[in-house]
């Protein structure tokens, strides 16, 4: 077994465990090369099929090339799509600095579609090495009622022992690639010729490392045309992946304050 | 400089083929382990630009020296009271190694944090500061590595630069802590004197540790070994589920030890159930062909239909685990409330979980002072030996045996709250099925409900003492031969005299008793007869175990007579006697029958006559496909 073999392996497992042990789980979908990867393994975790809806809460404000990828795959991987919308800025925490502000949409646009659905557990492509907050996730990271995360109350995880008893009305974030790394994904992406939306692949000297809002959102310079040559500039570059990420970069905590409140 | 960050060889570009290994860093709190990572990071060249610029920023807003810790206590709280409270996850490169560094939290308090991530470990760093030397902490955590089966484990003295570099002091220390860690079987690779602050001993040995002969944290580092395969060991796939998305019935789980490969002759335990390997399933590609082996997540079919829950492993015939309702774990708790003689439990191995009882706590010990030991019960953040009792059997193996199937958690309340290691397994009341191979029948089932017009069945008769249940059974047996079927009487006290006469009427052998009976009627049920159980059978949950051995054929109906009915009829005299005192363990005086509340059919015998109630129970048997209502069914049932 090679090293995907192995992060394979372990998110399959994931997956399995939160579909037998969960009633009702959604699968967040947000159209990026994590996303797409996960809806792979989960697809190789049930034989092909997704037996659970994929929900993309919709700013509405992703570019046209997200929307028109979520169109046509949604349909060729015959998921049950759910797109849920964002409410407006102004229904926003006016304290919080204008890209967070802006990204905040996506936390209540995901606590509207946990009301209306009653998910007690949402399965979220999150990775460790993405960010510090998330480095200190669970697995099965359990959310309060408001969707909050208690980051001095996480149970323990012993091997792979998940708590899967969410209190009632609170859910679960389930997080089946938390162990993997960019590299991973565009190696794994690569290996399982899975459909890529282009804007990751460099155009006029600029490319999309991470795909956000357009709005919050920026390329960064490269001139990797493929996946091959994705691999190797992460081999060499040492520009942290969400640096075209605005909303990261306002404050020393603006990440930690949506993700406690909830955010991804 | 040992550790470098290689350019990208075009061979690999994904350096996917060097071996992995997890560490986890762990000792006491502020003996020094954010600040080795962050200077083990810094010398292998793999942070982040900007990053040492941020640092320097963060530590001079808050009027401090620069610290290397800010890098990984990223979180606010954490920087505002100076430790570490969870988890990170880092990468980063030695000449032949990648390295997963998992930074664990010292504090007491979070200790579930500290064993969430060494349990992903396949080795340890064991952190001491010089000045202070071995603590509580640092002896609970090398403890904990040997409790979590973490085998290599280099020690750090750090903070060398306070004791002058004193090699005296480093001596000390390094007795000490080998000492303990020896005793608890675990050696330790190395004994480092390093200053993480400074460098001293992390890529280097500088000047100031002269003295050192041994290797730098890197170099022992590089010389871990990932996981070992767990390839050799004897074939473990706990089932996860089992799907029908299409025609397929798929058992899906993931293979913690040896293989597995289309044709295995397989046996699923506890229930002892033997069947062959029919396809590997996949996805794109399916069925795979080539054998699979620990760590893959797979889904096999079978040969034949089983009745298969979460939870049963899957296993080659000849090397199967035990299946047992008792068994002694050496625990870790981590609940506010001690854990004592008689708690009742959650007990999770693998996907299989079951309610447990504590029979007895044998030790329990504060790993961080281990002079104190107390008895009865295990306080939070202790360790303990425990004597559990399970409510259903599982199949399990001892940790020696087997590293994967021998852990397990205990659950409170929905949250996982203590863990441990499985020491022995007492093998229950079944032999393990090594090398039985059931020989089948002659004839083919459909040979069978060809001549009786019926399909094999097992139609279990439950109820109160004296409610009918014998006179049913036995009008029926009648019926169900008159028009030329094959029925077989099973009845409850008959099969007493006999095959069960070396049972009594505990709990357990009442369980036993409904387990034979129920494995009497499936044979026959399986070689196409109707097995008619008259049984009182009170326990719910024996009946439940009936219908899963049964499976499919099974067909339950409660005689639902009321009980001061069943008491004013007493054929046998037993009411009388029970009431005179003079039947110990008699069901129907008191409340320990417990009714179905969902048999196929309930009939009361006090507002029936028993003509009708046959006529009843053959109506059933018709609706649910075991008697054939017309000769056009019959056709279709061939």
């Amino acid at each position: 077994m090679d090293h995907l073999d192995q992060l394979e392996a372990q998110s399959i497992y994931i997956f399995r465990e939160a579909f037998a042990r969960l009633k009702k789980i959604a699968l967040l979908w947000s159209l990026g090369k994590d996303s797409n990867v996960m809806i792979w393994l989960a697809r190789k975790a049930f034989f092909g099929r997704v037996p659970f809806p994929a929900l993309h809460v919709d700013t509405g404000k992703k570019f046209p090339e997200m929307y028109r990828f979520r169109d046509h795959y949604g349909k060729e991987w015959e998921l049950d799509l759910r797109v849920e919308p964002c409410p407006p800025i102004d229904a926003v925490d006016p304290t919080l600095p204008p890209a967070a502000r802006s990204a905040a949409r996506k936390t209540e646009g995901l606590k509207m579609a946990l009301a209306k659905y009653g998910f007690d557990g949402l399965i979220a492509g999150i990775r460790r090495d993405e960010e510090a907050t998330r480095a200190k996730e669970r697995v099965f990271s359990p959310r309060g009622l408001e969707g909050n995360w208690d980051v001095r109350d996480q149970p323990p995880e012993f091997w792979d022992h998940f708590n899967a008893s969410p209190p009632q009305g609170a859910h679960l974030r389930i997080h089946p690639i938390l162990h993997w790394t960019e590299a991973d994904i565009w190696a794994y992406t690569k290996r399982e010729n899975i459909p890529i939306i282009p804007l990751y692949l460099a155009k006029d000297g600029k490319r999309y490392r991470s795909l956000g809002d357009q709005d919050i959102t920026n390329p960064v310079a490269s001139t990797a045309s493929n996946i091959d040559e994705i691999l190797i500039e992460l081999e060499q570059t040492k520009v942290p992946e969400r640096a075209g990420r605005a909303l990261d970069h306002e404050t020393e905590d603006a990440f930690e304050r949506l993700r406690v409140a909830g955010y991804l | 400089m040992n550790m470098i960050v290689t350019p990208a060889s075009p061979a690999t570009p994904n350096g996917t083929t060097r071996p992995q290994v997890r560490i986890v860093i762990v000792g006491h709190v502020d003996h020094g382990k954010s600040t080795l990572v962050g200077r083990l990071l810094h010398e292998t060249g793999s942070l982040p630009d900007g990053k040492l610029e941020m640092l320097k920023a963060v530590s001079a807003r808050r009027g401090m020296p620069f610290e290397w810790s800010f890098l990984l206590d990223a979180l606010q709280t954490e920087r505002d009271q100076g430790i570490t409270i969870d988890t990170t996850q880092i990468r980063f490169r030695t000449n032949s190694r990648d390295i997963v560094l998992i930074d664990a939290p010292g504090h007491a308090e979070f200790l579930r944090n500290m064993i969430t991530g060494a349990s992903q470990a396949d080795g340890a760093v064991l952190i001491i500061d010089a000045l202070e030397g071995v603590r509580d902490q640092t002896r609970r955590h090398g403890y904990l590595l040997h409790l979590l089966g973490v085998k290599q484990v280099a020690i750090v003295v750090n903070k060398m630069d306070r004791v002058d570099f004193s090699a005296e002091r480093f001596k000390e220390i390094s007795d000490e802590i080998s000492a303990h860690l020896n005793g608890l079987g675990v050696k330790p690779t190395a004994v480092i004197p390093i200053s993480a602050r400074d460098g001293d001993g992390v890529a280097d040995r500088t000047d100031r540790i002269g003295w050192y002969k041994g290797p730098t944290v890197v170099e022992a580092l590089d010389a871990l070994e990932p996981a070992r395969p767990l390839e050799a060991l004897a074939l473990r796939l706990p089932v996860q589920a089992i799907y029908k998305f299409d025609d397929r019935r798929i058992l899906a789980g993931r293979i913690e030890s040896g293989s597995l490969i289309a044709g295995d002759e397989i046996v699923i335990m506890p229930a002892g159930k033997i069947a062959k390997i029919k396809t590997v399933e996949s996805w794109p590609v399916t069925p795979v062909a080539g054998r699979q082996g620990a760590g893959r997540s797979v889904g096999i079919t079978l040969d034949r239909e089983l009745f298969i829950e979460r939870g049963d492993i899957i296993a080659h015939v000849s090397a199967a685990p035990r299946e047992t309702r008792r068994l002694r774990a050496r625990i870790f708790w981590l609940h506010d409330k001690p854990l004592a003689k008689g708690d009742q439990l959650l007990v999770r191995s693998g996907p299989k979980e079951s309610r447990a009882t504590v029979v007895e706590i044998e030790k329990a010990v504060d790993p961080g002072e281990l002079s104190s030991v107390e008895n009865k019960a295990i306080g939070r953040n202790h360790v303990g030996e425990i004597d559990i009792s399970l409510s259903n059997p599982i199949a399990t193996d001892p940790y020696t045996e087997n590293p994967r199937t021998g852990r397990l958690v205990i659950e409170v309340s929905g949250r996982i709250a203590g863990g441990g290691l499985v020491l022995s397994v007492d093998a229950g009341q079944r032999a393990v099925p090594v090398d039985i191979v059931p020989v089948e029948s002659a004839l083919r089932p459909d040979e069978r409900s060809a001549r009786y017009q019926h399909n094999g069945a097992v139609v279990w008769l439950t109820g109160l003492p004296a409610s009918g249940k014998s006179t049913l059974a036995k009008a029926l047996e009648r019926r169900l031969f008159s028009n030329g079927g094959s029925p077989v009487l099973l009845d409850g006290d008959t099969l007493r005299a006999g095959l069960n006469s070396d049972l009594g009427f505990s709990a357990a052998d009442r369980s036993e008793n409904i387990r034979r009976l129920a494995e009497v009627a499936t044979h026959l049920a399986r070689n196409g007869h109707i097995a008619i159980v008259a049984a009182v059978s009170p326990a719910r949950e024996d009946r439940a175990a009936a219908r899963r051995i049964a499976d499919t054929a099974f067909r339950e109906i409660h005689v639902a007579t009321p009980a001061e009915v069943c008491e004013d009829r007493d054929p046998k005299g037993h009411y009388k006697k029970a009431r005179a005192g003079a039947l110990a363990s008699f069901t129907g005086i008191g409340n320990d029958y417990e009714a179905p509340q969902a048999a196929e059919l309930v009939i009361d015998t006090s507002t029936r006559n028993v003509a009708d109630a046959v006529h009843e129970i053959e109506q059933m048997l018709k609706t649910t496909g075991v008697l054939f209502d017309e000769v056009v069914d019959l056709a279709a049932n061939i």
